[in-house]
């Protein structure tokens, strides 16, 4: 099999070098690439749609659709995994383990006994535990509040500078991962549930495809965000402006939703039980 | 840019790529695949493409890298080849 | 021999570019582990973007994001001022579909380990031989 693959492998590198010796050089202003509908992008967006930052006009504008259907890649592939992994069915754990905690010892329980009630002496650890570390629980709590802040700071400021709703989406899903991680996945899943997780990510692509059906409604094309300036009341440029920061929220929320989704349903193989 | 800095930074990427690929250890590789994108993100910042940057630094040295460790820590750890 | 020099120095980063596809590409046929062949995917998904973003650079432009937009309105954009934007938004829908991919396929690691309690190819194919 490896012979094959380096056989493979040099074959395609061969026909592939062979190819490169037709391209441009490397950063020429002439080449075929930045020459037909570049151009106009670059110099047509702050009079059009009046927001700096040409790559987020592009992407959520002008080239909506491609956009709205990201979403919906990311919203399957979050209901791919639910269908895979998840199990419904409660099944009775082997062994549990608790610990006292003003003492430190760990009880183990076996199947069938009754475990002692959550209360403030007794936790439950995992069984593949690690010990619970209170310095990485402190400094995961002074993290995740102020990562939270810059990814809702990302997010809205996508116009002016480097950004967007997709980063500041996995920003936020990472700052909550985090949270789960250094505390337990039990006490964020009380914070954030299943169910609200996955609320989240129809919410998202219901507000992205929303946007271009209120289009639609109110006269215009879909996904035309001018025709929204009735709303507003300003003039369609800002309007438009004002449109592509709705989606991006709308883009925000979805991906944050599906990777807090993927990591509860990947560390707990599906049981939402017990997890890294 | 400076093009010792690029030259430097590609030699990079190719050492963590052949790494991630060869290491025995499946946690290894994914450490080493979380190094992969980063060293990406820094190539992509240097071309001047700084929204790709930005996104990929979230997600390839952050998001995956954790599905990554995850997904090893619920099968085996070891592997031969 | 100096235009054979030349020749290469000119196309060179494409070349490298393609080494690392190569290397993506390797790895997942060769490799027998699963989790290694996920790795070779993505490294092959990440060589395709880094390519594709090198056809948007220009010499002696800036990042695509107009500064002091709102403030001088008068002056006039020209195009060569600033680097191709439209790779850029492109390779974002493709990062975003990488990391969609990753997230499945792990769930079907999973899925094939709690079944088969292995995760290298040739053991899944003897036990699926013996049912």
């Amino acid at each position: 099999m490896k012979t094959l693959a380096i056989v493979i492998v040099l074959l395609f590198g061969g026909l592939l070098i062979y190819c490169t010796l037709d391209f441009p050089i490397w950063g020429d202003p002439l080449a075929p690439a930045s020459m037909h509908v570049s151009p106009r992008y670059i110099e047509r967006t702050m009079e059009e749609t009046s927001v700096p930052n040409i790559v987020t006009a592009v992407l959520a504008d002008y080239r909506g659709y491609d956009t709205m259907f990201e979403t919906i890649v990311i919203f399957s592939a979050g209901v791919a995994c639910l269908f895979l992994l998840r199990i419904f069915k409660r099944i009775e754990p082997e062994r549990q383990l608790y610990r006292h905690i003003p003492t430190g010892i760990t009880l183990r329980i076996a199947k069938g006994a009754e475990p002692p009630r959550e209360s403030r002496e007794f936790e439950r650890i995992d069984l593949m535990w690690v010990p619970y570390d209170l310095i990485v629980k402190t400094s995961a709590r002074l993290i995740v509040p102020f990562s939270q802040i810059f990814a809702l700071y990302v997010i809205a400021h996508g116009h002016h500078s480097p950004g967007g709703g997709f980063q500041g989406g996995v920003i936020l899903g990472a700052s909550i991962i985090l949270f789960a991680i250094s505390h337990n996945l039990r006490s964020s899943f009380a914070r954030i549930s299943e169910k609200l997780a996955v609320l989240l990510c129809g919410l998202g692509v219901f507000i992205y495809a929303g946007t271009g059906a209120l289009s639609i409604f109110l006269g215009s094309n879909y996904l035309d965000y001018g025709a929204l300036s009735q709303i507003f009341g300003v003039d369609p440029i800002t309007a438009r402006s004002h449109g592509i920061l709705i989606v991006e929220i709308g883009v925000g929320i979805c991906v944050m939703a599906v990777m807090v989704h993927l990591y509860y349903n990947l560390a707990s193989a599906g049981r939402h039980d017990e997890g890294l | 840019m400076i093009w010792q800095i690029e030259l430097v930074v590609l030699l990079m990427v190719i050492i963590c790529g052949i790494g991630a690929i060869t290491v025995k250890d499946l946690l290894g590789a994914a450490i080493l695949f979380g190094a992969y994108s980063f060293m990406m993100c820094l190539l992509w910042a240097i071309m001047g493409a700084v929204d790709v940057a930005f996104t990929e630094a979230s997600v390839g040295a952050g998001v995956s890298t954790v599905l990554f460790v995850a997904a090893v820590f619920r099968t085996s750890r070891r592997t031969k080849d | 021999m100096n235009e054979l020099i030349s020749i290469i120095m000119s196309k060179l980063n494409y070349w490298v570019y393609i080494v690392l596809m190569m290397i993506g590409l390797y790895a997942m046929i060769a490799k027998k582990n699963l989790v290694k062949k996920i790795i070779g995917m993505n490294i092959l998904q990440t060589a395709v973007i880094l390519f594709f973003i090198s056809l948007g650079a220009k010499t002696k432009a800036t990042i695509p994001i107009i500064m002091h937009g709102h403030a001088a309105e008068s002056h006039a954009i020209r195009a060569t001022d600033f680097i191709n934007p439209l790779p850029h938004v492109l390779m974002l829908t493709a990062i975003v579909v990488a990391v969609a991919t990753l997230g499945v396929a792990l769930a079907l690691v999973i899925k094939v380990f709690q079944k088969y309690h292995t995760l290298e190819e040739d053991e899944i194919l003897a036990q699926l031989k013996d049912e």
